[in-house]
């Protein structure tokens, strides 16, 4: 376990102990359990022309990459793809400004808070095909056409706005009030306090909501499948392909969404960065 | 922190009186529904209403033209009474039970090293990273991503040969209730690191140090101080295994090969024959059953007090 740990003088130096390699060969085998299949995957996408989902190889190529473009008799890739991006982008962003602020509210105690409290635990935790079994439901009743934007926007907003919100707990919790009140006596207004002191710590935190809210989304099959009406987004796109004709293409998508991912994820690293740096240099100004 | 709290809103008054015009003052619980409101409103809306709406349609009647509203006991009557719906729930069961285990135990073990022993903190979040990109490619698509690998000519029979471990393929690999299990752990181990992890960055290092001085064991360190200080992010991610695995019917579908079935795929062909009344009733034991095991855990751990202080 730990002697002495992270950030304590002299604790480089230290010899690890045997838990150390222990756990460093288990985490190994879990990266290697974890990839495994997704190697195989990235692999079989570049399959030749006449190959199959399995092995072996038969040659090379790129053809089921360019079939994801080609819009197809079974599935339109690139449309769904579009749709479940900016179905996402709605998502995230709803998920962001709604459970930032309540988990703002949460800070002090308020009447019916327990309520609220287990009514997002509940959303959270109920089986996601019967959300949208029953907005689906509620929507045939009511007499409306189900929709991208309104009922499908509705049952992903029941899984991702819980989501952020405990996620904005665990944010909330490790911020110092202190900063708050120290800009109060300062004499900052309610909303220059929100702006300029409890946000920007916060925004560490909210990129974290508002990747996660965006991730869930975009991959969100079972509670969207009830309630999308006719036009599919990707993940429901997927699941027609591989219930008609299964072909490397499924493949070719999963490797260009590593690759996407692979992207994102070190655009905003160094974002995080850049932002680090400006706040390090501004506060040796200040000093 | 709720002394601060206080000696804070005591305040209020004074500063809004200097610094802004004199306007309308909301109480401190009011502005608190304001900002919680919205989450309060959809959730009403989308998740209360209708499951409450299923709850009324379960006891409607049926037939194979369309539902009608009666208050008729049937639909619970003929579930209860099948004898498949016992073994769908005992299977289920077993596989969350077991898919619960074998999570919290790499969960605690991967969060235990990122976070204890990874000293750099640039390359504890590349590692932190590598374990959630594999999260950004669809479930659907990592589950089928199994079939090559798992197969008879599959990548992981082809390596035992190479090696020599056996001398024909292994069979049981591919759809079977191991399938589905090696699936399942694939899928979700991250929902169980994730929480764990920031249950683990959160305990005071002096606590651990203050054990080793007390002359405790790894072991005794492990069980008295690390396990019961981040028991909100153990309960956390089982809530979430927990019920994913029951609420799922994709996997078991795909990597059983037919021979397993769980609640919600026994479900999901109810809701595709349009048989909506048994479906509801379906629907509202899971719900029931799902409860009473989340109830369960949120009695032996008060996530809620743990995570709004």
């Amino acid at each position: 376990m730990i002697v002495g740990g992270p950030g304590r003088a002299g604790a480089v130096t230290e010899k690890r102990p045997w838990t150390y390699y222990a756990l460093a060969t288990l985490f190994t085998v879990y990266m290697a359990f974890l990839y495994g299949p997704m190697v195989v995957i990235y692999v079989l996408s570049f399959q030749g022309e006449n190959g199959g989902v399995t092995f072996p190889m038969v040659g090379t190529s790129v053809t089921w990459f360019q079939q994801i473009l080609q819009p197809g008799q079974m599935a339109n890739i690139p449309v769904s793809f579009s749709r479940s991006v900016s179905l996402a982008a709605v998502v995230s962003a709803l998920t962001v400004v709604f459970s930032v602020a309540a988990g703002l509210g949460f800070r002090r105690k308020f009447p019916g808070s327990g309520v609220v409290f287990y009514l997002a635990v509940a959303s959270l935790v109920m089986p996601s095909l019967l959300v949208g079994f029953g907005i689906g439901l509620g929507f045939q009743f009511l007499g409306l056409e189900p929709g991208l934007f309104t009922s499908a926007l509705g049952a992903q907003l029941t899984w991702t706005l819980p989501f952020g919100l405990f996620a904005m707990f665990a944010v909330v919790n490790r911020f110092n009030r202190s900063w708050e009140e120290a800009a109060k006596d300062l004499g900052a207004s309610a909303f220059q306090r929100l702006r300029y002191v409890t946000l920007p710590i916060l925004l560490p935190g909210i990129l974290g909501v508002a990747m996660g809210a965006f991730t869930l989304s975009y991959d969100e099959y079972a509670r969207t499948t009830l309630t999308i009406g006719s036009k599919n987004t990707l993940p429901l796109e997927i699941y027609a392909l591989i219930s008609s004709a299964t072909s490397p293409t499924l493949f070719a998508i999963g490797t260009l969404t590593t690759g996407g991912s692979f992207l994102v994820i070190g655009l905003t690293l160094v974002l995080v960065m850049r932002m680090q740096r400006r706040r390090t240099l501004a506060s040796m100004k200040a000093g | 922190m709720s002394t601060t709290a206080s000696m804070g809103s005591l305040k209020v008054p004074t500063a809004g009186q200097r610094f802004s015009l004199p306007r309308l003052r909301l109480p401190l619980w009011a502005i608190s529904w304001l900002q919680v409101g919205p989450i309060a409103f959809i959730l009403t809306v989308l998740f209360a209403a209708p499951t409450l709406l299923f709850l009324v349609v379960s006891f409607f009647d049926y037939d194979r033209t369309g539902i009608y509203p009666a208050f008729i006991l049937d639909n619970y009557k003929d579930l209860i009474c099948s004898p498949s719906t016992l073994r769908v729930y005992i299977s289920s069961l077993k596989f969350a039970i077991i898919v619960w285990g074998i999570t919290l135990f790499l969960g605690l073990s991967v969060a235990h090293f990122l976070v204890f022993h990874i000293r750099n903190g640039m390359v504890r979040t590349v590692l932190f990273l590598a374990c959630a990109i594999p999260f950004w490619t669809s479930g659907i698509i990592r589950t089928i991503a199994w079939i090559p690998f798992l197969g008879r000519n599959g990548a992981f029979n082809q390596m035992l040969m190479g090696m020599g471990v056996t001398s024909k393929p292994l069979d049981f690999l591919l759809f079977s209730d191991f399938a589905v299990i090696v699936t399942y752990v694939h899928l979700f181990t991250l929902l169980m690191i994730g929480p764990i992890a920031n249950s683990l960055s959160k305990i005071d290092r002096a606590l651990i140090e203050a054990a080793i001085d007390a002359g405790a064991s790894r072991l005794q360190i492990m069980v008295n101080v690390i396990i019961p200080l981040s028991k909100t992010g153990i309960a956390l991610g089982s809530l979430l295994v927990f019920t994913q695995v029951m609420g799922d019917y994709f996997v078991v579908k795909s990597m059983s090969g037919g021979q397993s079935a769980s609640v919600v795929s026994m479900l999901s062909t109810e809701i595709t024959a349009m048989q909506y009344p048994p479906a509801s009733a379906n629907a509202m034991v899971l719900v029931v059953f799902v409860a009473i095991m989340v109830a369960f855990m949120m009695r032996v751990v008060d996530v809620r007090k743990e995570l709004v202080k």
